[in-house]
């Protein structure tokens, strides 16, 4: 058994765990463009402020904030009604409802933000559609647009909803709604009480594992954003493959992850509960 | 309760037309004789000839698969013991540490994961001269993000598991290893397999943490489709598309017949 737990606690002490000491040691130094690797340690908090005074980082924190909150929300509201409608399916038909949910999620992640390429580029498929059934005359260019990068967002993450709020939906007890109903509560009271305040824990699951990846997004928004809305996820992106310093982007990951740091928390432990609830 | 069940079915209808609707298009276009991938221009393959001939788009689809089956090997293995420790240790110094470090690389946000393994990489090259970005450093990459998925899965499956098993097992005078080899790893198998199989994936599609570790010289299907990607739409990248999307499904139908016919 000691083996057994110093295998997978030895290999991500030192990837993953280490790493993250790095990168702290590497947010405290400074920018040198001149030497190999571009960074001169120190002591410097000057990443940090200018992290926390700049306009255009703090816009990008909170950009990024509102975009993922925006889309867990748009994601959750839509992927309730569709994990409820699974649960209440044929047992039989389940199986392959649920199927067709993960089935993009086996596919590739750039592949699906690219289908969105075609459909909203500048007279791309979605405007021509919008102008052949007259819709519209002179429909907007989506893509380079917040909006694009939220439906993107939902788009991505729609199946990491569905699936926890289905695991939830699926096992709660029907005889707990039928007594509802004998007792006299209409559909939507016992919809509000009974089925709502049982499928918590799987909304805090599916939201969580929406929210925390969106935040630090940077494929969604380097594909479909426009230049000037900046996530905190593409400045760290473009602040070390294109200007190279290693100090500075090191920094921003520091911040995103004490940012997050709540939320993934909240996570693990919501984890191990539903699996020890299972022992 | 019927009104409540038909909007939600109503939605559901309109979630998978969300789903596939982009999707369904991208593989369409990917028989366009245009080279806009906006403009239909009648029906062609000529797309389909050229990925095929494309040598740098195959060899990056060769890389990626061998890093993919490596890594997926490697994460399977760790994986195993760390849903195994989780499941059947309930305490030991660390515990609490144990569980968070395996649990969160699920959550991470890549680009923080792949900066933080660059820097371990480039320090591990300055103070021991190696290893050299490539092939290997992805590999590690991988694995370490993709072990949770596999844990999780082995955790759930114990956590379902009659251990009177692999008592009767060890009454009969059977050593830990030798149980969990003749007993347990055969009842849990298809829940390794099913992990090794979402690692393989995982690692396939993965775009971020490789950017970051990957050295001059690798280049993978995911950076590849990205740097034509970056430049607009591009008609062989739907084909590549349609490929990816056919062969998912036929992979998910196989094993949605298999557990089936097992149960």
């Amino acid at each position: 058994m000691r083996f057994v737990i110093a295998l997978p606690f030895l290999w991500l002490g030192i990837f993953f765990l280490l790493p993250f000491a790095l990168v702290l040691v590497i947010a405290l130094g400074t920018n040198a463009p001149d030497s190999v690797p571009p960074v001169a340690l120190g002591f410097s908090l000057k990443n940090f402020t200018l992290l926390f005074t700049d306009d255009l980082y703090l816009a990008a924190w909170l950009t990024s904030l509102r975009i993922a909150a925006t889309s867990t929300v748009v994601a959750l509201l839509l992927g309730y009604p569709m994990a409820y409608a699974i649960a209440r399916a044929a047992p039989a038909r389940r199986p392959l409802l649920l199927m067709l949910v993960v089935l993009p999620f086996w596919t590739s992640f750039l592949i699906r933000v690219y289908a969105w390429m075609g459909l909203l580029a500048d007279n791309g498929l979605l405007e021509q559609f919008l102008r052949w059934t007259g819709l519209a005359e002179n429909p907007p260019t989506i893509i380079g647009t917040e909006w694009a990068i939220q439906l993107g967002i939902v788009y991505a993450y729609l199946p990491f909803m569905v699936l926890p709020l289905y695991a939830v939906l699926e096992k709660l007890d029907a005889s707990l709604l039928e007594a509802a109903a004998d007792l006299g509560a209409r559909p939507v009271a016992a919809f509000l009480t009974i089925t709502l305040p049982l499928s918590l824990p799987g909304i805090v699951a599916g939201c969580l594992l929406v929210f925390i990846p969106a935040v630090g997004e940077f494929v969604i928004p380097d594909l479909l954003g426009g230049t000037e809305t900046l996530m905190i996820g593409k400045v760290l992106w473009d602040e070390f493959f294109t200007n190279g310093d290693w100090a500075l982007a090191s920094a921003v990951a520091i911040c995103l992850l004490a940012l997050l740091a709540g939320p993934i928390a909240l996570f693990q432990r919501q984890q191990s509960r539903s699996l020890e609830r299972r022992t | 309760m019927i009104g409540r069940a038909r909007f939600a079915f109503t939605v559901l209808g309109f979630g998978y037309a969300f789903l596939y609707l982009p999707l369904v298009l991208v593989m369409l276009y990917s028989f366009n004789e245009s080279r806009l991938v906006t403009v239909w221009g009648g029906f062609s393959t000529k797309w389909w000839g050229a990925l095929f001939t494309n040598d740098a788009m195959l060899q990056a689809a060769w890389l990626s698969l061998r890093i993919a089956a490596v890594s997926a090997t490697l994460a399977a293995v760790v994986g195993l013991a760390a849903g195994y420790a989780l499941s059947r240790a309930p305490s030991f110094p660390g515990r609490g540490l144990f569980g968070g470090l395996v649990i969160a690389p699920m959550v991470m946000p890549e680009v923080v994961m792949g900066i933080s393994m660059l820097l371990l990489f480039v320090g591990a090259e300055r103070l021991f001269g190696g290893p050299e970005r490539g092939f290997l450093t992805i590999v590690l990459a991988h694995t370490t993000f993709s072990i949770a998925f596999v844990a999780i899965v082995v955790q759930a499956r114990l956590a379902d598991f009659d251990r009177s098993l692999e008592e009767a097992a060890m009454d009969l005078g059977a050593t830990p290893w030798v149980t969990f080899l003749t007993v347990t790893l055969p009842l849990i198998a298809p829940a390794v397999g099913s992990g090794w199989l979402l690692a393989f994936t995982l690692s396939l599609d993965d775009l971020i943490l490789t950017q970051f570790v990957a050295g001059a010289q690798s280049q993978t299907l995911p950076m590849r489709v990205y740097s034509s990607v970056r430049l607009g739409v591009d008609p062989q990248i739907n084909v590549l598309a349609t490929v990816i999307v056919a062969v998912a499904a036929c992979a998910l139908v196989l094993s949605g017949w298999l557990t089936r016919r097992k149960a």
